[in-house]
């Protein structure tokens, strides 16, 4: 089994549990967002060795114990700078081009 | 108790729904005693009527002067960050300005702070009453850079720290700015609580405040916006000592309206009193800010006028009793720029200064190159802010995301762009044009929802329209207008 998907006791893991069901959210959402649960995904130690999607205890950062089902075992980040925006790579050249000529015709 | 002392998350499984709902209100219910133990503070003693407050007296209770806030700042390595002027986007300016046209361009590079944004300055204070007051640790509700500085600061003082932040949409699809801002608050140590669209946020940020007894440091209070006049006073002191003048004009994103009151606040007590205070917004306009389809259909996630427009026109939706941000004492102009000219700034930024920065502080540059075209230049312009970028936080990242929920990104005309649903990238610098953003109707928004939230059949008194003038930066005849106008429906 691929090791993000089993924890032990004691492993950094992150739970997800349903805050509020639809039915309890605040009056006044647009429709939207009023037909969907409230989700939380937080981060902590196991308490229990668990498979993803078992129910599942945690301590979290400041000691408290939160419940929820396993979501991730050891997770990262994976967000990027991605690829340069086409609209954007020539600023920099056109930009500095046009200062140059500018200065050269005096101000 | 609310989190894990019965069953799946901070909820009891076994409770029938009605209870639950119940439960929101009744913790909603009980806001201003928690806020009142949560922040050390009882704003009752400040209130006048059911309009006027105390402001100036609410501000100095906690007693601190603007030298002991800047030491206590420097003491946590916030503070006295770089002026640099800008010499080559204020050639860029002047290269299509008319003759004589075109004032000197500066920025304050707040991303020399801790943490990496001028968010410190107001969580070094917040964090400075915790642990003077004796509490265990700190709770923030934010997805943006205040979490960090929240994040940072507390592990410097050894508190315990959490931030609830809005991060996904249903999807579990995360804006990657946000994102970004949950690994850095996890670099710092604080524990993140990582929430799906709404403003529930807020009623599960008292939970949390009910159960472990922290100390509420909000966005929003005394401390937070006193630890940002000290921007501003360095800003009116460097520019002083630069060109012997105070700034022309200084320009501030504005969000939740603390950024322009700290900061013009700061301008004030040096003695800055010409200096034009010139907010400015990223234009989100259309946008619904708790929709969960919207939510991702954004490129930014602060400073633009889902949160400025009502925050500046009922400052008092805040999550403290009274807001000590009240933007619209202060800001002599509001203007607005698409996010494709935030963009394009951002861009040149990085290419022509060296200056690669986050998004948040080019919203005022993309406001501060338009103004300062149709000024001399002998006059000068002040971006109070920078704030960090990296992956998540870049245009780069940024523009990417948009198109994969289906945003147009394209070159053009950015008057032309439909926030949402369109992006468009300036083509040339001339097309940075910000928009004038009418005060007046803004005002007449404040004092309707003052009155509003005054009960109905409330009628103001002499004391309340005086309050309502130095709230909106306006003449008690002006209110007045407001009033009789609003009484005739």
């Amino acid at each position: 089994m691929d090791e993000t998907m089993k924890c032990a006791v004691g492993d950094w893991v992150e739970v997800r549990y349903v805050l509020l069901e639809p039915a309890d959210r605040a009056a006044n959402l647009p429709a939207d967002t009023a037909a969907q649960p409230l989700l939380v995904w937080m981060k902590g130690f196991a308490r229990a060795e668990a498979i993803v999607g078992e129910d599942l205890s945690i301590e979290t950062t400041t000691g408290r114990t939160v419940t929820g089902v396993l979501t991730d075992v050891n997770p990262g980040y994976t967000h990027t700078f991605g690829r340069p925006a086409p609209e954007l790579t020539h600023v920099g050249r056109d930009l500095r081009a046009r200062l140059a000529v500018w200065r050269k015709g005096g101000e | 108790m609310w989190a894990g002392t019965c069953g799946r998350g901070s909820r009891c499984g076994a409770r029938a729904v009605s209870d639950v709902a119940s439960r929101t209100e009744a913790i909603l219910a009980r806001k201003g005693e928690i806020m009142k133990r949560a922040l050390g503070m009882d704003y009752s003693e400040f209130e006048r009527s059911p309009i006027a407050f105390d402001y100036e007296g609410m501000m100095a209770a906690h007693g601190y002067s603007l030298d002991q806030i800047t030491a206590i700042q420097a003491a946590a390595g916030v503070g006295s960050t770089p002026l640099l002027e800008l010499h080559n986007l204020t050639d860029l300016v002047r290269s299509y300005a008319g003759p004589g046209m075109g004032a000197r361009l500066f920025v304050k590079d707040e991303c020399a702070n801790m943490a990496g944004s001028f968010k410190d300055r107001r969580a070094s204070m917040s964090i400075h009453a915790a642990k003077a007051k004796g509490y265990a640790g700190v709770i923030a509700a934010t997805s943006g850079n205040y979490g960090a500085a929240v994040s940072s600061q507390a592990a410097r003082a050894s508190l315990a720290c959490i931030i609830c932040q809005e991060a996904f949409d249903s999807r579990h699809v995360g804006q990657p700015e946000i994102i970004e801002k949950s690994r850095i608050c996890e670099a710092f140590g604080a524990e993140v609580i990582q929430m799906t669209v709404g403003p529930e946020l807020f009623s599960h940020m008292l939970e949390l405040l009910d159960e472990t007894g922290y100390f509420a440091a909000s966005l929003y209070s005394t401390y937070g916006i006193s630890g940002i006049e000290t921007l501003g006073a360095e800003v009116a002191h460097e520019i002083t000592a630069l060109t012997g003048a105070p700034p022309t004009a200084v320009v501030i994103t504005h969000a939740g309206g603390g950024n322009t009151t700290g900061t013009a606040r700061g301008l004030r007590r040096a003695g800055a009193l010409t200096t034009e205070v010139v907010s400015a917004s990223v234009d989100l306009s259309g946008l619904h800010m708790a929709s969960d389809t919207d939510f991702n259909r954004k490129s930014f996630t602060t400073g633009h006028t889902g949160f400025g427009v009502p925050f500046a026109t009922w400052p008092d939706r805040a999550d403290v009793p009274r807001n000590a941000a009240r933007a619209l004492r202060y800001m002599d102009r509001y203007l607005t720029v698409t996010q494709g000219e935030v963009f394009y700034v951002t861009e040149a930024m990085a290419k022509l200064e060296g200056l690669e920065r986050g998004p948040s502080g080019n919203t005022a540059m993309a406001a501060a190159i338009s103004i300062a075209r149709d000024l001399p230049r002998d006059a000068t312009v002040v971006v109070q802010e920078t704030e960090y970028t990296g992956a998540g936080k870049h245009h780069w990242a940024q523009l990417n995301f948009a198109r994969e929920n289906g945003v147009e990104v394209r070159l053009g005309d950015p008057r032309q762009s439909v926030p949402g649903r369109s992006i468009v990238i300036p083509e040339r610098p001339e097309q940075i044009r910000a928009v004038e953003m009418d005060l007046g109707k803004l005002r007449h928004s404040y004092v309707r929802h003052a009155l509003a939230h005054a009960g109905e059949g409330y009628v103001p008194s002499a004391e309340d329209v005086a309050f309502l003038a130095a709230d909106t930066n306006s003449t008690p005849e002006a209110v007045e207008e407001i009033v009789a106008g609003l009484k005739e429906g």
